[in-house]
């Protein structure tokens, strides 16, 4: 099988992915590569299973079956620090930002950056590289704000420069774009191009946003019926005849 | 028929619940000897909670001594027994009232507080946000939770008793002018270590289940807003009536004991 053959290339690498939660069958049989470099945007209807799928991927819910490799490793036989490693090289955006109420920006930047200690042994200083992630997202006048004086545009940058800060080689979007006004949302999908350019980052993005899904992706997934029910470049799925990929387009 | 079940139902979440709180206290037990101890968040966390409740519990306790004193003095007058005054107070308030008081407040104050905070936590992803950045939650948040409150309430329970009897005081002096010296020298001559010993012990197992219970709560949050007003409530209502049962219990252990 070729998918079998490019196996060393895929930098992450699902198969025959399945998570029920009781009676609640999300995903039965689902799979997906991530090339090197490549952006992956993967649509599905509200409640299809997006986030458990993503969130297995990284760790935070076990998988009922399959496997999943990311570069090169399966996750679920590595240790719990093994897998505290490979998580430096994979950034999170989360789908609320997530951003730690009780902690102002500044602290929020700098936790991932104290915990990782391996990655980058004890940091003494971190002002230097919190201010470069901020100047990345363009707030760097945020750092002493708490999350509870910031909109929710700001939220999203502040929770990107968070997920910025651990340099991750690759970046998962948990639908960066969603409860953002047109505008922000425009200026936000720039901005994960601007970072896709500088730093060199494979990214997987859930949306529903056409917009995003057309000027961001170099290849798209549905996720329809709990498995990744089409596949192809924007193009290709939005002249496709089928009616069920053709509802994600109208 | 249907009462029936509605019974079985109710009776089998009661158990569901018991059994889960119990895995809850087992991994508690199972990540408090692993490294590395979050020490920094012990601290705040205990700060935190002495800052908040501290006030709280000086006026309540306050009053209660007040009104405890008030209460009890015509009936000890009429036995003519008012110098007996200062050992009822303190044996009462040390031994019962005051850590059963303070505990509740406790309760209502810091567990709800937890439970709520928790579960926000957990709703809006901060929990999951913590995971992956390489630090584990249950550490990070619910030991050291946990940690804070056994250490915290006894101390809280310590305080809110000094300032009961100091309002105890405030009465005998208005009424029956002794010293204040005289008072809390009658005061600690009644107590022996059989009255303080036991009722410290078991402060510390409230603070331990005002701790294990909000973060039970607050940590199996489900989702949805609604869910962090159940588990912050649900938190104070069960810690109460786990607070009489550990009361209920230490009050018998101590008898038995003391029998001997
Ligand atoms: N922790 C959980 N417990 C039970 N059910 C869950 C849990 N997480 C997600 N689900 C269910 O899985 C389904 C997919 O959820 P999700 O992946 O969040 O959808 P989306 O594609 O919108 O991100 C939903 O029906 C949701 O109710
Ligand atoms: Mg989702």
């Amino acid at each position: 099988m070729s998918t079998e053959a490019n196996n060393t290339e895929h930098i992450i690498d699902i198969q025959n992915l399945r998570k029920s939660f009781g009676d609640n069958c999300v995903l039965d049989g689902f799979n997906m590569y991530l090339n090197k470099g490549e952006n992956v945007v993967i649509m599905g209807k509200s409640g299809s299973g997006k986030s458990v799928m993503i969130k297995c991927l990284i760790g935070l819910e076990e998988p009922d079956s399959g496997t999943i490799k990311i570069m090169g490793k399966d996750i679920s036989k590595i240790s719990t620090d093994e897998l505290n490693e490979l998580r430096t090289e994979i950034g999170f955006l989360f789908q609320g930002s997530a951003l730690y109420d009780s902690m102002s920006v500044r602290e929020n930047l700098e936790f991932p950056l104290r915990r990782h200690t391996k990655k980058f042994g004890k940091i003494k200083d971190t002002t230097q590289l919190v201010m470069e992630a901020l100047e990345n997202v363009g707030l760097a006048h945020a750092i002493d704000l708490m999350p509870n004086e910031l909109s929710g545009g700001m939220k999203r940058r502040i929770a990107l420069a968070r997920t910025l800060i651990l340099q991750p080689s690759i970046i998962l979007y948990d639908e960066p774009t969603t409860g953002l006004d047109p505008i922000t949302s425009k200026e936000i999908i720039l901005l994960m191009m601007s970072i896709q350019k500088k730093y060199n980052t494979s990214s997987i993005i859930i949306t529903h946003d056409v917009d995003c899904a057309r000027v961001i992706s170099n290849r798209m997934i549905l996720l329809v019926d709990s498995i990744n029910y089409a596949e192809g470049t924007f193009l290709e799925l939005s002249t496709s005849k089928d009616p069920k990929v053709q509802a994600f387009f109208k | 028929m249907n009462n029936i079940s509605r019974i079985k139902d109710v009776l089998k979440s009661f158990f569901a619940e018991i059994g889960e709180l119990s895995f809850f206290t087992g991994r508690f037990f199972k990540e408090v000897f692993k490294r590395p101890f979050e020490f920094k968040e012990f601290l705040r966390q205990c700060y935190n909670m002495g800052n908040q409740s501290l006030f709280l519990v000086a006026v309540t306790g306050f009053i209660i001594g007040l009104v405890f004193t008030l209460q009890s003095r015509p009936t000890l007058e009429e036995f003519g027994a008012v110098s007996w005054m200062p050992s009822m107070v303190s044996i009462s308030i040390i031994r019962e009232i005051g850590p059963i008081i303070t505990a509740l407040i406790c309760a209502g104050r810091i567990g709800s507080g937890i439970g709520a905070e928790l579960g926000s936590m957990r709703v809006t992803e901060q929990i999951d946000a913590m995971e992956v950045s390489g630090t584990n939650p249950f550490k990070y948040l619910v030991v050291t939770r946990i940690l804070a409150t056994t250490l915290m309430i006894p101390i809280l329970v310590f305080f809110g008793d000094a300032i009961s009897i100091f309002g105890s005081y405030m009465v005998e002096n208005i009424k029956g002018n002794v010293s204040f010296l005289l008072y809390y020298n009658q005061v600690f001559n009644s107590l022996e270590f059989s009255d303080i010993i036991p009722t410290t012990i078991k402060t510390f197992f409230f603070g331990f289940a005002i701790g294990l219970v909000g973060c039970y709560k607050g940590y199996n949050c489900k989702k949805g807003t609604v869910g962090v007003g159940i588990a912050a409530n649900s938190a104070v209502v069960y810690t109460s009536m786990l607070l009489f049962l550990i009361d209920f219990i230490a009050v018998f252990i101590t008898n038995i004991f003391v029998d001997i």
